[in-house]
C-alpha cells in the first residue's frame, strides 16, 4: 500500500474548516484525496452538500464508506481524467499537490471538471525552511516538512509565489487566498505576497478558469 | 447420482409468483408462461420504500437466509442477512428471486413447456440473457406494488443483474451494490464456463440433454463441470492454506491402476464440492445461466461506451471488489466505477483485502461487511428511511 499522501495530520480540521468556509450551501463538490472523510461529512451534515471523495488509501476508503461516505478509490494523478466537463461546482485538493506526480496536469483536471477549484499546500518558502537550507545546507525539516528527503511523498514542494506564477502561466483567476501559520491563526501580512510568502506556513487558494 | 434425488430437485414446491401472461424475451421467444420463485424476510414498511432485492450467483438460489429446502445448510448468505446483520432485515424487507432459467421454483429448462407436465423444455428453453432474468423480476417486484427498490444488492452474476437493473430501471432503483462482478464476460470467463459445458456434453447420460425423459441426469459430466468452476472461485493462496499438498490413502477407484490410490487432499474436497452440487442443481439450468452470463455486455447496447449505459442515473452506487479475486478481477469493478463517474454518478468504490478469492464476498470478512452495512446506512439516511 502506498502511503496515503496526506502529509501530516496536524491542524488537519482546521485546514477543512478553512476550505469548507470557502464553499456555498448546496454545492456540488469533489474531495480529490479525501482521507478519513472528514470534510465532505462536514459538507453534508453543515452545509447540505453533494460532496464525494476519492482517495488513494484503500483503509481511507473503508473507512469512509463504512461511515456511509460516498468516497472511490482512486488516485488524483489517474482517477480525474473520466470525469465529465463541468460536473462540480468545486473541486477541491487538500495538502495533496505537493505529493501528485503531475501538479499542473491535476490543476488543469480540477479546473475541468470543476466551476471552482479549491488548493491548499504547504509553503516551502517559509522563514524557517529558508533558513534551514541557508545555514546547514541540508534538506529543511520543519514540523510541516516533517520526514527525511528520502522519505517524504512531497515530490513537488512550491512556495507560495511559485503557486501566483503557476496561476499566471495557465491563465487561472485566483478568486480568493489566504496564507496561514501552522496553527491556522490569519495574520497580518496576509495580503501581502512577498510577507505571506515568508511567514505563511500553509497556504490557501480558490480559482476558477479566465 | 440416483434418480430419486433427480426427483426431489424438481418434487419440491417453491414459493412463487405466476404470470399468466408469460415474458417476451430477448431473443424474441416468448415465454408463454412465467413463475419467479422467491422469498421473503423482514417487513415491508407502509410506505413500501425500504426493499432490498438480491440478486444470487450462478448457482445459489433465492434460499439467501434461511435452510435449504433440499441441502438443510443454511443460507447462502447467511453471514450477511438476518437480523441485525449488513443487511438487516429488522430493517429492510429483502426480496431474493430464482433466476429465469434457475432450477428452484423460477421458469427454466426443467419447467414445463405446455399443458403437459410431463413435457419438459429441456434444450430447448430458448436462451435468456441477465437482462431477461432482470426483466422477471421486476415483473414480481412491481406485483408485490413496489414502485421503488431501496437497494440491488448481489455478487458474482448477481452482481451483473445489479448492474442491468440500474441500467434498466434506474429510476426505480436508489442504491446499487454490484459486488466482485464485470461489466462483461471476459474472454477467460466465457473459456472457463466452455469447459464445464463441454464436460456434461461429454456425459453419455446427457443423451442431448433429454436425460430428464428417464429420471436421469448427466451426474459424472455436471460434477466436472462444478469442479473447474470452483476452481475458479478459490485463489493459489486459499488452496495452499486449505490443503497445500497433504494427502490421504483412498481405495482406488475401480479399474485404476496405483496411480491414484492416493490422493491430494484438494482432489477430495473438489470431487466432494462436484458430487454434492449434482444433488441440487439440473444440468440444463447450468448450461442455460452459463450462457447467459457469456452473453453479458453492457457496454456493447450502448455503443461500447459503458458510460451511457448509466447516463443520467441518480442511483447512489457502492463497487465491491477483492485482491485476489481472478474470476472478477478489481480491473472490472473499477472499469465500472470510472464510467459511472463519467456519468456523473455518485459512486464509492473499494476493493477489500482478502486471500480467498472470488468466493470472498460469500464469506466471513469484515471489512466488506462493514462497507456495505455502512454504504446501506448513508444511502437510508438519504432516502429519508432513519426515521
Amino acid at each position: 500500500m502506498t502511503d496515503p499522501v496526506r502529509y501530516v495530520a496536524k491542524n488537519m480540521r482546521l485546514d477543512l474548516r478553512l476550505i469548507a468556509e470557502m464553499i456555498p450551501a448546496r454545492a456540488k463538490v469533489l474531495d480529490i484525496g479525501s482521507g478519513d472523510g472528514s470534510l465532505i461529512e462536514h459538507l453534508f451534515r453543515t452545509k447540505q452538500c453533494d460532496a464525494r471523495g476519492i482517495e488513494i488509501d484503500m483503509a481511507e476508503v473503508t473507512h469512509s464508506v463504512a461511515h456511509g461516505l460516498p468516497v472511490m478509490q482512486g488516485d488524483a494523478d489517474s482517477d480525474l481524467a473520466q470525469y465529465p466537463d463541468g460536473g462540480f461546482d468545486y473541486v477541491v485538493l487538500s495538502r495533496t499537490l505537493q505529493a501528485v506526480e503531475r501538479p499542473r496536469e491535476v490543476l488543469r483536471q480540477m479546473l475541468r471538471i470543476g466551476r471552482h477549484a479549491v488548493v491548499s499546500f504547504p509553503n516551502f518558502g517559509h522563514w524557517l525552511v529558508r533558513m534551514q537550507l541557508l545555514w546547514s545546507g541540508r534538506m529543511p525539516m520543519t514540523s510541516v516538512w516533517a520526514r527525511p528527503w528520502h522519505e517524504t511523498p512531497n515530490i513537488h514542494p512550491c512556495t507560495i509565489r511559485d503557486f501566483f506564477v503557476l496561476c499566471a502561466e495557465e491563465g487561472y483567476v485566483v478568486e480568493k487566498w489566504l496564507a496561514v501559520d501552522e496553527a491556522g491563526q490569519r495574520s497580518p501580512w496576509r495580503r501581502w505576497e512577498g510577507l505571506a510568502n515568508l511567514f505563511g506556513e500553509q497556504a490557501l487558494f480558490q480559482l476558477r478558469k479566465a | 447420482m440416483s434418480n430419486s434425488s433427480m426427483q426431489s430437485l424438481h418434487a419440491i414446491r417453491h414459493q412463487h409468483a405466476a404470470f399468466a401472461d408469460g415474458l417476451m424475451l430477448e431473443c424474441g421467444v416468448a415465454l408463454p408462461h412465467l413463475d419467479v420463485a422467491y422469498r421473503t424476510h423482514g417487513a415491508l414498511n407502509a410506505d413500501k420504500t425500504n426493499a432490498i432485492l438480491i440478486c444470487h450467483a450462478l448457482t445459489a438460489d433465492q434460499y439467501v437466509a434461511e435452510t435449504h429446502p433440499l441441502t438443510g445448510r443454511p443460507g447462502w448468505w447467511d453471514a450477511v442477512v438476518g437480523s441485525g446483520k449488513p443487511i438487516d432485515i429488522d430493517r429492510y424487507f429483502v426480496i431474493c428471486t430464482n433466476v429465469l432459467g434457475g432450477c428452484m421454483g423460477s421458469t427454466g429448462p426443467g419447467s414445463p413447456r405446455g399443458e403437459d407436465p410431463a413435457e419438459l423444455w429441456g434444450t430447448d428453453f430458448p436462451p435468456v440473457t441477465v437482462r431477461d432474468m432482470v426483466r422477471a423480476q421486476k415483473r414480481l417486484i412491481d406485483r408485490l406494488g413496489i414502485a421503488k427498490l431501496f437497494a440491488v444488492i448481489g455478487g458474482s452474476m448477481g452482481g451483473m443483474q445489479v448492474l442491468d437493473w440500474a441500467a434498466t430501471y434506474p429510476d426505480h432503483v436508489f442504491a446499487a451494490v454490484p459486488i466482485a462482478t464485470a461489466p462483461y464476460h471476459s474472454a477467460q470467463n466465457i473459456a472457463f464456463n466452455e469447459v464445464g459445458r463441454q464436460a456434461i456434453f461429454a456425459d453419455p447420460d446427457w443423451k442431448g440433454g433429454r436425460y430428464w425423459e428417464d429420471d436421469g441426469a448427466p451426474a459424472r459430466g455436471l460434477a466436472v463441470a462444478r469442479m473447474v468452476a470452483h476452481i475458479t472461485y478459490l485463489s493459489e493462496e486459499a488452496l495452499t492454506r486449505k490443503f497445500g499438498r497433504r494427502q490421504r490413502s483412498a481405495a482406488a477407484p475401480s479399474g485404476m491402476s496405483a496411480l491414484f490410490s492416493d490422493k491430494f487432499e484438494v482432489e477430495s474436497y473438489l470431487q466432494h464440492q462436484g458430487s454434492s452440487f449434482v444433488g441440487r442443481f439440473d444440468a440444463n439450468s447450468y448450461l442455460t445461466i452459463t450462457r447467459a452470463c457469456d452473453y453479458f455486455d453492457l457496454a456493447a447496447e450502448h455503443g461500447d461506451n459503458l458510460s451511457a449505459a448509466f447516463a443520467g442515473t441518480s442511483t447512489r452506487f457502492c463497487l465491491i471488489s477483492f485482491t485476489s479475486d481472478w474470476l472478477y478481477p478489481t480491473a472490472g469493478s473499477r472499469a465500472v466505477a470510472r464510467a459511472l463517474n463519467a456519468a456523473a454518478a455518485n459512486v464509492s468504490f473499494v476493493e477489500i483485502v482478502s486471500d480467498k478469492g472470488h468466493d470472498a464476498f460469500l464469506l466471513d470478512e469484515p471489512d466488506f461487511f462493514r462497507t456495505l452495512a455502512g454504504f446501506l446506512r448513508g444511502c437510508a439516511e438519504h432516502a429519508g428511511l432513519n426515521k
